[in-house]
């Protein structure tokens, strides 16, 4: 059932919300120990939470646009009076005295937070193996990563454990993850949704968005969450533009560009390539003009992003001290400098390898005498990349491209090698960089039978035009993989 | 700091070249990125939410009330109001709870500007820029500092506090002018309502960058950069003790080493605090939480055109009014307590308009700047009263400050004051009356004087002031003597 099914049935009565939940936590209680898609499940404050949907029905109140549909959260999401970890050791014991102004819209909406999904560790990560408490497995194949960062509410989604979930897409956290486990999944543009109480990896960056199992679902969620935010100054002041509008609009006449830097850039696997071209042809055949595109400063994007994402964490990050919250490692007692032994101790113990790594590139960068040679140099590939984006809308609508360059590779398979993941996000990083919306939508499988997602990229505030195309790419998929904990069958 | 000089060698005389960083906390109700009050002396930790706490997840907004402070103060130190943007000054503090302070860098919103001293130089002002402040630090057992100490207690209620930091030129060149930098400076936030600007409270602080150099050299010495001045007097002496020690290391065949300086009030002497080499790479870089600050022509005309008359101008205004020098102790006094509306109530009364706009400056700038604290009790119609008896004759200047006195320790009219002092003018036939009382007491020097004995004007005087018990006014006695010898 669709959340926007779930949602309508909710609020005419036909169904409890209460009921709706029991289901999605027994597929919880079935099969959440093989998927470790939560770093915690909230079993009472979800059934208080749809029990006063249903009582709101009953007394005639309309609970709102998502009454008891079942939501998860990225645990990099602040909820008051519920731990909000980051999948860090570093939170350890810290309860958010606040929530994020995306989880009070949810509340507001009538929707029900089923838990807090797993993730890599401060969103640094296109895995989830970067986890303080354990990697989440693909639902489609228990041996393989969901993708990351946003890997659990990617798996949460897929499994059925909840109908929609919140992520957060700082160079493709939410989009890879989508890919890898079949699922929709949307970066709107920077500045729609408030990032108040999103938990920050890289602010000029980050951005919370939906996953759904449906573009339609997609769209309900992120039109719930978006629009000002007087907490962040940098959400936009005007009214968002609804996702929903245009759903069924169909791509007659739709103007969109194949980018042919990402769709055939290096280290893309060959099945990948061949379902992005099988994506053109099926929106030409459903009467979009179909042509290929050049924007030449994409390439760069991956080594921009690792600079400027890099570089603001380091920044982002040095709060975590010891001093006020979380986990804090005594310094040496009476000695020498104890107070910089205690953030030595402390950080030194709290953060994983992928985040240390990250801390120490990005303080590097921005380093005195390297500033101009690699921030300031990164954020001139910024302005590049928005100059190429800028003359492609020109001649288009919406652009297409590969979401993540394979399907979902084995757990363990990249962990040694930094540069290989980081590669994991070459067609989605550039949209990040630019501030534009993209939306990974379900395309068929890979050689392996495992889910393969194509993007649609759009400009600035083009969601409407973005959530059409993309319905139309859904409508025109070829049939979807089934997760083996839903009973799909296994990969080849 | 004037000149110093070695034992044998030839006489070298060296000079200060000082740079003053004034931070002053804004008067805001409200911090500068969150709805917490802007209050001194609460409870710890009372005043704190989760964006001033640094609070995983919480995100800045500007308070456009410190926005608006900060170009009163750009616009009263002349300088350009631009469109500006925040950085992240990032160091790790226990007292700073993002481990970066939100500053201003290389855009700040006002720069090159200038500061005239009530001694009529002016001192360039490099910029003056918004920022965040940080909390307090106690740090509880062991000497105090933080290495030293058994633990630390903090408190975030100033965190997050605006401030403004005004950067001058390297245009100072004694401690004394650096004070009085530092007044002038104080007396135009409080003027703009910008900042109370209180130095014991912290809600001033004055960091120093000093050097020395051979008088009459072109190039700068290098600096060191003062710390911990908790009053006009640690500056001045800070200042003092600063150049003295790095004339002496460089007489002493040394070099001055850029560093930070602690100054230690007790001991009197600066210390060092941080090398250069260990100084912090602040590792500066734009704030991604913020969008760049563009007040625009319109706001900006509004807030030049609102400012209050300024010290400089209060003080042009005062010396035209009485004809003394604008850059005098007793006009700056004036201007600096804010008595300046005590000398316009006297304007436009009878007698020389500038004679008795001169007496009042004299009346304010002493006897009623000693009794700073009771100036309410006095109304500028009863100075105005009283300084107009003064200029008229109907009272001595010693019966004018007795009486102003009396005005300020108890309040009343000037008139009924003097009158219960037995101050009430002689009429001139009284006065007659007793000058003929002293002339037939002493008819031996009466003779002489009638001859043309002129010193004995004082002798009779004195006998007519006794006599009168000070009542009479002495230049009328004098002019009856010579009324009386034809
Ligand atoms: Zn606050």
């Amino acid at each position: 059932m669709t959340a926007a099914g779930i949602a309508a049935a909710v609020r005419s009565g036909q169904r409890t919300a209460r009921s709706v939940l029991e289901e999605h936590l027994g597929r919880i209680a079935a099969a959440e120990a093989d998927v470790h898609a939560f770093n915690l499940v909230l079993h009472e404050s979800a059934r208080a939470a749809a029990d006063a949907v249903d009582a709101a029905v009953a007394a005639g109140r309309d609970p709102g646009v998502l009454a008891g549909v079942p939501v998860a959260l990225k645990d990099n999401l602040c909820t008051r009076g519920v731990p909000t970890t980051c999948s860090s050791r570093i939170l350890d014991g810290w309860t958010p005295p606040y929530d994020a102004t995306v989880v009070r819209r949810l509340a507001a909406e009538g929707a029900v937070v089923v838990g807090k999904t797993n993730l890599d560790e401060f969103a640094m990560g296109s895995s989830t193996e970067n986890s303080a408490f354990g990697a989440t497995r693909n639902p489609h194949d228990l041996g393989r990563v969901p993708g990351g960062s946003s890997g659990g509410s990617a798996a949460a989604v897929a499994a059925g454990f909840a109908a929609l979930a919140l992520g957060s897409d700082t160079g493709g956290s939410i989009r890879q993850p989508a890919a890898l486990c079949g699922v929709v999944g949307a970066k709107p543009t920077y500045g729609l949704v408030s990032r108040y109480g999103l938990i920050a990896f890289a602010s000029s960056l980050d951005q919370i968005g939906p996953f759904a199992g449906s573009v339609a679902d997609a769209a309900l969620l992120l039109d719930a969450i978006s629009g000002p935010d007087p907490l962040d100054s940098t959400s936009l002041r005007d009214a968002p533009p609804p996702a929903s509008a245009r759903l069924g609009a169909g791509v007659d006449g739709l103007r969109v560009g194949v980018v042919a830097e990402l769709a055939a850039a290096e280290g893309i696997s060959a099945d990948v390539v061949a379902r992005t071209r099988e994506a053109a042809d099926a929106l030409a055949a459903a009467g979009a003009k179909v042509d290929e595109v050049s924007v030449p400063a994409a390439v760069y994007g991956l080594s921009a992003y690792y600079l400027i994402a890099p570089a603001e964490a380091s920044s982002n990050l040095a709060r975590y001290d010891g001093v006020r919250y979380g986990l804090r490692e005594r310094g040496d007692p009476g000695g020498a400098g104890d107070i910089t032994d205690m953030y030595l101790k402390t950080r030194s113990r709290g953060f994983g390898a992928e985040v240390k790594r990250r801390i120490m590139l990005g303080t590097y960068a921005l380093s005195a005498g390297y500033y101009d040679a690699y921030y300031g140099k990164a954020q001139r590939v910024r302005t590049l990349i928005i100059r190429d984006f800028a003359a492609a809308y020109e001649r288009f609508d919406v652009l297409l491209a590969p979401t993540a360059p394979s399907t979902a590779f084995a757990l363990g398979e990249k962990t040694a090698d930094p540069i290989t993941m980081y590669l994991n996000d070459v067609c989605t990083i550039p949209s990040n960089l630019a501030g534009h919306p993209a939306i990974s939508v379900p395309f068929g499988c890979g050689d392996d039978g495992l889910p393969v997602g194509v993007q649609v990229l759009a400009p600035a505030l083009g969601e409407t035009v973005m959530f059409q195309a993309a319905a139309a790419l859904e409508a025109a998929a070829p049939p979807a993989h089934v997760p083996v904990t839903l009973g799909g069958g296994a990969s080849q | 700091m004037s000149a110093a000089t070695a034992g044998d060698a030839p006489a070298v005389a060296w000079e200060t070249v000082i740079g003053l960083e004034v931070h002053a906390e804004l008067r805001t109700a409200t911090k500068l990125f969150c709805g917490c009050r802007n209050s001194f002396g609460e409870e710890p930790n009372t005043n704190v939410c989760p964006v001033c706490l640094g609070l995983p997840g919480s995100l800045p907004v500007l308070n456009k009330a410190a926005v608006e402070y900060a170009m009163r103060i750009g616009s009263a130190l002349h300088c350009g109001i631009q469109a500006s943007i925040f950085h992240r000054k990032n160091y790790f503090y226990p007292d700073m709870p993002k481990d970066y302070q939100i500053s201003q860098y290389d855009v700040p919103i006002n720069v090159d500007g200038w500061l005239e001293l009530s001694g009529g130089e002016r001192i360039g002002i490099v910029r003056a820029h918004l920022e965040e402040d940080t909390g307090k630090t106690t740090h509880v057992g062991g000497g105090g500092r933080i290495h030293e100490a058994g633990y630390s207690l903090v408190d975030f209620n100033r965190a997050g506090v605006p401030l403004v930091e005004i950067v001058s030129a390297p245009d100072i060149r004694s401690s004394e002018q650096a004070r009085s930098y530092v007044e002038e400076l104080r007396a135009i936030l409080v003027a703009t309502g910008a900042s109370d600007g209180k130095m014991e409270e912290g809600s001033l602080r004055v960091d120093a960058n000093v050097s020395v150099r051979p008088a009459g050299s072109g190039g700068f010495g290098t600096r060191c950069e003062i710390k911990n001045m908790n009053s006009l007097r640690s500056l001045g002496r800070a200042i003092e003790y600063e150049a003295a020690r790095q004339v002496a290391v460089v007489q002493g065949g040394g070099e001055v080493v850029q560093e930070t300086r602690h100054w230690d009030e007790a001991a009197g002497r600066t210390g060092s605090m941080r090398s250069k080499e260990e100084a912090y790479d602040y590792r500066y870089f734009p704030e991604p939480d913020l969008v760049p600050v563009d007040p625009g022509e319109a706001w900006i005309s509004a807030v030049a055109s609102a400012l209050p008359p300024l010290p400089a101008s209060r003080r042009a205004a005062v010396a035209g009014a009485s004809g003394m020098d604008a850059s005098s102790d007793a006009v700056a006094t004036v201007v600096r307590l804010g008595l300046d509306p005590f000398v316009e109530a006297v304007a436009g009364g009878p007698g020389s308009r500038e004679n008795v706009a001169a007496i009042a400056v004299r009346r304010l700038a002493n006897e009623v700047a000693a009794e700073i604290d009771s100036v309410g009790r006095l109304s500028p119609a009863s100075f105005a009263a009283l300084v107009r008896m003064e200029a008229d004759g109907s009272l001595t200047a010693a019966q004018s400050r007795t009486v102003l006195k009396e005005l300020l320790a108890s309040g009343g009219e000037p008139k009924e004051v003097a009158g219960r002092l037995g101050f009430e003018a002689m009429a001139a036939g009284d006065l007659e009356a007793v000058v003929e009382e002293v002339i037939a007491a002493h008819p031996e020097e009466w003779a002489r004087f009638l001859a043309g004995e002129d010193k004995l004007t004082g002798f009779f005087v004195g006998h007519i002031k006794v006599a009168t018990e000070g009542r009479a006014n002495l230049g009328a006695a004098s002019a009856l003597l010579r009324a009386l010898r034809g």
